[in-house]
């Protein structure tokens, strides 16, 4: 018994199509594929965007926005 | 090669290894870029000499015994047979003084499959190097390296990396690109010598806490790993037998057509492995930058990790398995690096030992569960890939032939007051000599120049 098609290796190559684990289940690993990219951007854009804030939070002020200007390479 | 079809397939082949060692050089720039790129202005060029005089010392003893070891050691000697198992001849023709060992006309392939393998042990080498920069000795070093490069990674990959080794026959052990055979040793090498080296003046408060020592250049180290990536490709391709028939085989496979095979002689394509290798690189990298809150070096480095998880398997996996077993090997490793260097105070100065052991162990383990029960070999007897073997397989590279060596060489050195810098030394930097040299000379000239320039 074998996760792959192949459980042993007397056969003729000719005969061989797919060797990957888990045939079948193609579509339900790129739809697992699929949300767990489209999580990624969710998280992506929750973590920028309170990056952000935190850096206006804690830098935002007149007179530190002045000093980076200043700074500015 | 005396009919076309010969012919074409063994030049096929010579060129199609050779190209492999020029892509895996690359590697090794890559590495010197990131471990410059990570040390402090002080010991650049001790960082630099120290990796890239592993070129030299690994390359004469791999010719010396590193290749014979390989050729010689697959039954054990003594598991599944003698010095030499299964064919004698081929361990004497690759002695030093070996029929095979120098230009003939009738073998145009032994060259180009040494320096491939040659490139691997260097690849090895080079992984523990970065860990332990800016205080080992070079001489320690070097000693290291000629260990793992020409001794310990010949010997794992004469077990567990070579159509006949006693780890495949009785383990069923697969590791088709090197998850354990390379990463997984070159980290528990990498361990056992920090255990006895210890971190870095600086690197950990008087409470213990760890404090982080920034790369100085984060465009080197990442542009460095960028390298390494792209010689990742010359060490995947480097891994294959470009194009085999049933006959060259001669396993239990039958029919006429020829395939492209591991080292295993079991078949896959160079199409599986590519898009393989460029999903698992995408897991890596979008786990590690989520890890590490878009940390660019650990986003990189999880590039690297996950790719080296999904290796063990990357000639079978889907492409979609592949991605996720990437992301997953590139969570545990970070998550495992910051734990044992709180807890076990352990400074990993580019975190080698996550990158490359952590991730490799865990790879070799995750393929025995997803490829479980697949023939590891075209032979017959052999045992089928399964989760049992790959753990003890994993511990033997980790542990057995990665870990322990070191730890004993490292001993023996530290006991000869051989295995660090003396202190002084280290708060100077190791490069404060030649700084200074170089500085005096600039003053020299500059006070010349001057003269010239007030004399008219």
């Amino acid at each position: 018994m074998s996760t792959t098609p192949i459980d042993t290796w007397a056969v003729d190559l000719a005969n061989v199509t797919v060797i990957y684990p888990w045939v079948g289940s193609e579509v339900a690993m790129a739809s697992v594929g699929i949300i767990a990219w489209l999580a990624w951007h969710v998280w992506q854009v929750k973590h920028e965007n309170s990056t952000y804030d935190e850096n206006l939070r804690k830098y935002g002020g007149k007179e530190t926005i002045n000093s980076a200007i200043d700074d500015h390479q | 090669m005396d009919t076309d079809v010969a012919a074409i397939t063994t030049v096929f082949t010579e060129f199609y290894y050779f190209i492999t060692v020029a892509l895996m050089f690359l590697i090794h720039v890559g590495f010197c870029m990131y471990e410059v790129g990570a040390s402090r202005r002080r010991n650049h060029m001790h960082t630099l000499m120290k990796n890239s005089m592993l070129i030299p010392l690994v390359t004469v003893t791999w010719f010396f015994f590193g290749w014979w070891i390989y050729w010689a050691f697959p039954g054990g000697p003594g598991i599944t047979g003698p010095l030499g198992h299964p064919d004698p001849s081929f361990a004497a023709a690759y002695t030093p003084w070996g029929e095979s060992m120098g230009p003939r006309l009738d073998d145009r392939i032994s060259g180009v499959f040494w320096a491939a393998f040659l490139l691997f042990a260097w690849t090895a080498a080079s992984i523990v190097s970065g860990a332990v920069i800016e205080r080992i000795r070079s001489f320690a070093f070097w000693i290291f390296a000629i260990l793992i490069g020409s001794v310990t990674w010949s010997i794992d990959a004469a077990w567990g990396w070579h159509f006949s080794g006693w780890m495949v026959q009785l383990l069923g052990y697969h590791d088709a690109y090197a998850s354990g055979v390379i990463h997984a040793i070159a980290g528990g090498c990498a361990l056992g010598i920090l255990v006895v080296l210890g971190p870095r003046l600086g690197k950990f408060a008087a409470d213990g806490t760890p404090r982080d020592i920034l790369p100085h250049n984060p465009w080197l180290v990442c542009i460095g790993l960028f390298l390494i990536y792209t010689g990742f490709w010359g060490f995947y391709v480097a891994c294959n037998v470009p194009l085999a028939t049933t006959g060259f085989i001669d396993g239990q496979i039958t029919g006429a057509t020829q395939t492209a095979t591991t080292i295993y002689m079991t078949p896959t394509t160079l199409s599986a492995i590519t898009m393989n290798f460029l999903m698992s690189l995408a897991g890596g990298m979008m786990v590690g930058y989520m890890v590490s809150k878009g940390d660019a070096f650990w986003t990189y480095s999880g590039g690297l990790a996950g790719i080296i998880t999904a290796s063990a398997g990357n000639d079978l996996y889907h492409p979609i398995q592949a991605l996720f077993i990437g992301g997953i090997g590139t969570y545990l490793m970070y998550k495992l690096h910051y734990w044992v260097e709180a807890k076990f105070k352990i400074d990993d100065a580019v975190g080698a030992v996550a990158v490359h052991g952590y991730a490799g162990f865990i790879g070799v383990v995750i393929a025995g569960f997803v490829l479980w029960g697949h023939p590891s070999s075209p032979y017959d007897g052999f045992a089928a890939i399964n989760p049992v073997g790959q753990f003890i397989g994993a511990i033997i590279m980790f542990w057995v032939l990665g870990f322990i060596p070191a730890w004993i060489i490292a001993k023996i050195l530290a006991s000869a007051d051989l295995l660090r810098i003396p202190r002084e030394v280290e708060l100077l930097g190791l490069d404060f000599h030649d700084n200074r040299e170089a500085e005096a000379a600039r003053q020299d000239v500059l006070a010349d120049v001057r003269s010239v320039s007030a004399t008219g």
